[in-house]
């Protein structure tokens, strides 16, 4: 949370990545401010979750993964030798594609990320617990019931706890990977809500299939075509007055 | 006879060979149990449990052979459960996906179906010779860790596959090194398939005569064995040696030592299906 307007708070220069000799980004830079939506929106295997998958340095996983150029948080070069992955990854956070709450009841589903960290006291836990669910706003519905398995929760309350679990380690970017793609659409309305509100603290980075959610939540939009940044702009601007030909032959629904 | 009725018809067939299929292997089962219990039952009693091996049937007991199956049980899991869970995590976690591990992979699969004498003149060689442990209970129980180490590797290996990738992403997510989440995620939730494995496998090492009579293990130990470099005998090589008696009453001997083995069996199996119990009650799937 910057407010220093003159240092965005994410900055990525010329980054290449890499499947083995598959290319699939070519030299994309990007610059986002803090306290905004960035949404990514584009064809399967344009490279947009890859892409989101840099800021937290999740690709590192996958065998033949390699990249070129740099990508900044606050300044610092999260590809540096000298960043831990793990302090990376709490400032980072991430809720992914399908709700994946651990098997585990619903308060130690959010006390994890501070009980890897060392933290154990009570109250403290209960306080990060209760304080995150409402930001998920899901206490209510869940507030008696702490003790219950996450499992048995509705899909898009377990997405909303796969939020408030990352927001439980206070980061200060959260990407989300088609955070809505398996929920109906009432659950839907409730996770775009949200991220609306959680704009306020958070720099949020969003990869969806939806056009219509991308331009409902973000203040931004970037279109990924075949690993090229083809089009990044004010969101507005881009879904009304698209100025590649592509851009609008996608959001038009010609192709993707 | 048309298609329907001809498929309805092997459908049906095909049910009831499944049917005779189990009645089987339960029938012959229930007969063992049946004639096992006949005959050895009412020989048991505290002083059979007691008794030092003798050459008079009716005064011998089990006492040394129960207590070195015990001391091999204990042993065996000690050295066994660490390396065999160690291994199987290390090759599915950490190691690298090459030809090398999958070379590794498949020469694992197959040391679970060496025959078990050729691990006897293993741990003969090894620990009985190089080693110079002799025929102690160490030697034997570490012959018989080698013998199970590839079906608690293999188990294991299989059970940590089994974890949701998407529960260990989340996990790194959240800024968890990879100890940690084999640690908090993937072993709660793998090891009650983890714990079955664990089960089969000393199961096996309790039931093995052969590497033990290799490595110099005797049917006659007059005492109790108090320290693991101490000779020992265990309960099958106890069966085996008389059975092979002309005496009636070793016979019948035999049959008792077979049910002690199999209450042994069965009291351990059941202790690992309470503790695998306890386990998956934590997860909360």
């Amino acid at each position: 949370m910057k407010d220093n307007k003159n240092s965005y708070k994410l900055q990525v220069k010329n980054i290449n990545v890499y499947y083995g000799h598959n290319k699939v980004l070519k030299n994309v830079s990007m610059h986002i401010e803090a306290n905004t939506v960035t949404a990514f929106i584009g064809p399967s295997g344009c490279g947009k979750s890859t892409y989101l998958r840099l800021f937290n340095r999740m690709n590192d996983y996958i065998g033949n993964f390699r990249k070129e150029g740099d990508v900044f948080i606050d300044g610092r070069n999260i590809y540096d030798k000298k960043i831990e992955v793990e302090e990376l990854r709490k400032t980072v956070g991430m809720v992914f594609q399908k709700p994946n709450p651990f098997p585990k009841t619903i308060y130690e589903n959010i006390a994890y990320g501070l009980r890897i960290q060392g933290i154990n006291k009570k109250n403290l836990l209960d306080e990060v617990v209760e304080h995150s669910l409402k930001q998920a706003v899901l206490w209510d519905e869940v507030k008696d019931e702490l003790k219950k398995s996450a499992l048995e929760l509705s899909g898009g309350q377990q997405q909303r706890l796969c939020i408030a679990r990352a927001l439980a380690v206070e980061p200060s970017v959260i990407l989300m990977d088609e955070p809505a793609s398996a929920l109906d659409p009432i659950s839907t309305s409730k996770i775009e809500e949200l991220i609306f509100e959680l704009k306020k603290n958070y720099t949020i980075l969003i990869v969806t299939h939806n056009m219509h959610q991308a331009g409902r939540v973000s203040d931004k939009t970037g279109f990924f075509y075949l690993g090229e940044l083809i089009e990044f702009g004010d969101t507005k601007e881009l879904f009304t007055n698209p100025s590649n030909e592509r851009t609008e032959n996608y959001i038009t629904g010609r192709f993707g | 006879m048309n298609n329907a009725l001809k498929n309805r018809l092997i459908d049906r067939v095909f049910k009831y060979f499944a049917i005779l299929s189990t009645l089987f292997g339960l029938v012959m089962l229930f007969i063992f149990l049946i004639d096992i219990l006949n005959q050895g039952l009412s020989r048991i009693d505290w002083s059979f449990i007691t008794s030092l091996p003798s050459r008079f049937p009716g005064k011998s007991g089990i006492l040394t052979a129960l207590t070195g199956t015990i001391w091999v049980f204990l042993l065996t899991t000690i050295i066994s459960v660490p390396i065999g869970v160690a291994a199987g995590i290390y090759l599915e976690e950490y190691g690298k996906k090459s030809r090398m591990a999958n070379i590794l992979e498949i020469n694992i699969s197959n040391l679970a179906g060496v025959p078990s004498i050729i691990y006897g003149i293993l741990g003969l060689e090894i620990f009985v010779r190089i080693m110079d442990l002799g025929a102690s209970l160490l030697a034997g129980s570490l012959t018989l860790a080698l013998l199970i180490l590839p079906i608690i590797i293999v188990a294991t290996r299989e059970a940590v596959r089994a974890v949701p990738k998407t529960i260990k992403e989340a996990s790194y997510a959240l800024g968890a090194t990879k100890w940690q989440t084999i640690w908090r995620q993937v072993l709660p939730v793998s090891s009650g398939n983890i714990i079955t494995g664990i089960i089969l496998a000393l199961s096996r090492a309790i039931g093995e005569t052969a590497p033990l009579i290799v490595i110099g293990a005797l049917a006659y130990v007059p005492f109790v064995a108090r320290t693991p470099m101490d000779e020992f005998t265990v309960l099958p090589i106890q069966i085996f040696n008389w059975i092979s008696r002309p005496q009636k009453g070793f016979i019948i001997n035999a049959a008792s030592a077979i049910i002690i083995l199999l209450a042994f069996v069965f009291i351990m199996n059941g202790i690992a299906v309470y503790i695998r119990y306890r386990t998956q009650k934590k997860i909360k799937w």
